[in-house]
């Protein structure tokens, strides 16, 4: 509003509407119907083609997805529905000999999933505030720059790094260990920008709203702001970890299979899922072996499916009630 | 209670732009002042400063003094956060804390502050809904979201949030701008009723809420956008509007601009 502002122009600030109230009148009926009919039509089959293409396109999306599900499920299931994979091992099992279990591979991957959520939670979280509510400037940019770089690592080359600083740099073993700093890699970037888009997400006046009572910046930050964008950081923290779970260069590179119970991440060769697909993939022609591939293959799928299943749940029941 | 601000030769910039240039002011205690002016004039860019939110965007700085009875507001040694303990603030938008209840967002500014004891609580969030005019329509539901209540509730909700720190100023930035009139006269029966005990400052774009509600009045404006907000005058609300000094002022509220 400027001071140039003529009386003429004046508006009642009453509120009322001062427009037209009735919708705008049409054209003469006769001319209408002839001036609208091809629109019309034009539109209806654009509409129809356009429906067209997006079946499809979703048709076409769905076929490797319910095929991948429905071959490892069919494969798989009867593997499962044995007592003895919920609980066994594969010692002294070779690969023409049926039996075993896969719960040496079922650990080994949660706890090295485990591992990793407890070094990447704690980084990616504090980093993602640290670049929403306090970075400003050059350390900011570059700190995003160099998230951005990370996302775009592929996990075999987060894989060798760790290979070259852990095994040849330190001499340390391979281990289970260093399996998780190799997905730490790859899991960091995933939370940061989840939960930066969390944090962005929380209305600025909440934080006003905090200041204005008299309240410091980072009990702000702590008790409104991680607390009112919690349930997506959640949801994003399981995501990033499914997918995660799913990662094999680096197990094939950092933790190789072995067949016995492993649970200590700093004791060489762990088992896990994907490297236990991969060992029985060897030896696909036997029936036993493959078997065992697709068993362990269905495992890692539901047990993505659940911690997405309990992010979705996270995210309903800690969503911001109304 | 209340306290006295005096305000001298302040200038409020974001960045390298000057917002507000020049204000030279008293708001006198345990009564309502009221700014107006035309959209863009600083007025609450100004009403920031006294509690020192304006600090909190990026670039955001003043010079001058502002004098809260004998401390000064700016002085070197004075923690922002202190301040806002003492000057409360009422914001445009309802902005209750939408993952608390009722109960939690009036004892938000307490718990936050490392207030403990149930007693103590329940006895300051009693007290600050009734003094928010709020506490017969929600004293069943106290546990149930705050986001839940209408806008006016809602309103009267971050009144008694602001309320239960015990300020000695509360400002209001355009409290009632998204109520309807009934939940806007709801509120301004409250501004007369809390101005027994407190400063307040609101800032309205509503001439007659101002005449209604305020002791005093200021009138803000600014010669051209581009150019800093100005403090036109300052004087008794009757006077300001039946009689005021300054030509500005007469144009703006006998409507002739803006």
């Amino acid at each position: 509003m400027s001071l140039t502002t003529t009386p003429e122009h004046h508006v009642p600030d009453d509120g009322a509407p001062t427009g037209p109230t009735t919708p705008p009148s049409r054209p003469p009926a006769r001319q209408a119907a002839r001036e609208m009919d091809n629109p019309h039509q034009a539109r209806a089959v654009k509409d129809i083609l356009a429906r067209i293409v997006m079946w499809s396109a979703f048709a076409l999306a769905m076929v490797p997805l319910v095929w991948i599900l429905w071959t490892v499920a069919s494969q798989g299931v009867h593997m499962l529905t044995e007592a003895t994979w919920w609980t066994g091992n594969q010692r002294n099992i070779n690969s023409d000999d049926a039996g075993g279990g896969a719960r040496h591979a079922i650990e080994g991957t949660l706890i090295q999933a485990g591992m990793t959520a407890l070094i990447s939670i704690p980084i990616g979280i504090l980093t993602a505030v640290y670049l929403v509510e306090y970075g400003r400037g050059r350390l900011a940019k570059a700190i995003s720059f160099m998230v951005d770089i990370l996302s775009g690592v592929p996990s075999i080359v987060a894989a060798l790094f760790i290979y070259a600083v852990w095994v040849t740099t330190f001499g340390i073993d391979r281990s289970g260990f260093a399996v998780s700093l190799s997905l730490v890699l790859l899991m960091i970037p995933t939370i940061v920008r989840s939960t930066e888009e969390m944090l962005k997400l929380v209305p600025n006046e909440l934080r006003e709203a905090s200041y204005a009572l008299g309240v410091p910046k980072w009990v702000t930050v702590v008790r409104i702001v991680l607390r009112t964008a919690f349930s997506g950081i959640v949801t994003g923290i399981l995501l990033g970890l499914a997918r995660v779970m799913g990662e094999t260069a680096p197990l094939l590179i950092l933790g190789p299979y072995t067949k016995n119970f492993q649970r200590d991440l700093f004791d060489g060769n762990m088992a896990t899922l994907p490297t236990m697909i991969n060992q029985d993939r060897g030896d696909f022609a036997l029936v036993t072996a493959a078997e065992r591939m697709w068993g362990a293959a269905l495992t890692l799928i539901i047990l993505v499916l659940l911690l997405n299943i309990l992010g979705r749940v996270v995210a309903h029941y800690g969503s911001v009630k109304k | 209670m209340a306290k006295r601000i005096d305000v001298t030769d302040l200038n409020v910039y974001y960045g390298d732009f000057k917002a507000v240039e020049g204000v030279t002011m008293t708001v006198e205690p345990r009564s309502v002042t009221a700014f107006i002016g035309p959209s863009g004039c600083g007025k609450s860019t100004f009403l920031r400063t006294l509690n020192r939110m304006h600090e909190v965007i990026p670039g955001g700085r003043v010079e001058g003094k502002v004098m809260l009875d004998d401390q000064d507001l700016y002085a070197a040694s004075m923690d922002p956060v202190r301040v806002r303990r003492t000057v409360g603030m009422v914001f445009q938008r309802p902005n209750p804390f939408p993952t608390m209840s009722i109960y939690d967002n009036v004892a938000a500014g307490l718990r936050l502050n490392g207030v403990r004891g149930k007693s103590t609580l329940d006895g300051i969030v009693e007290e600050s809904l009734k003094g928010a005019n709020l506490w017969n329509e929600v004293k069943d539901r106290l546990g149930k979201p705050g986001a839940g209540l209408s806008g006016g509730q809602q309103q009267r909700l971050c009144i008694a949030r602001a309320i239960a720190v015990q300020p000695q100023v509360l400002l209001m930035d355009e409290p009632c701008s998204a109520l309807d009139p009934i939940s806007t006269l709801a509120i301004e029966d409250l501004i007369n009723e809390l101005k027994t005990s407190y400063t307040i400052v609101i800032v309205t774009h509503n001439m007659q809420q101002a005449a209604r509600v305020s002791d005093r009045t200021a009138f803000f404006n600014l010669r051209a956008t581009g150019e800093p907000g100005r403090l036109v005058e300052i004087d008794d609300t009757t006077r300001i509007f039946n009689n005021p000094s300054q030509k500005q002022t007469e144009d703006y509220i006998s409507g002739r601009f803006g």
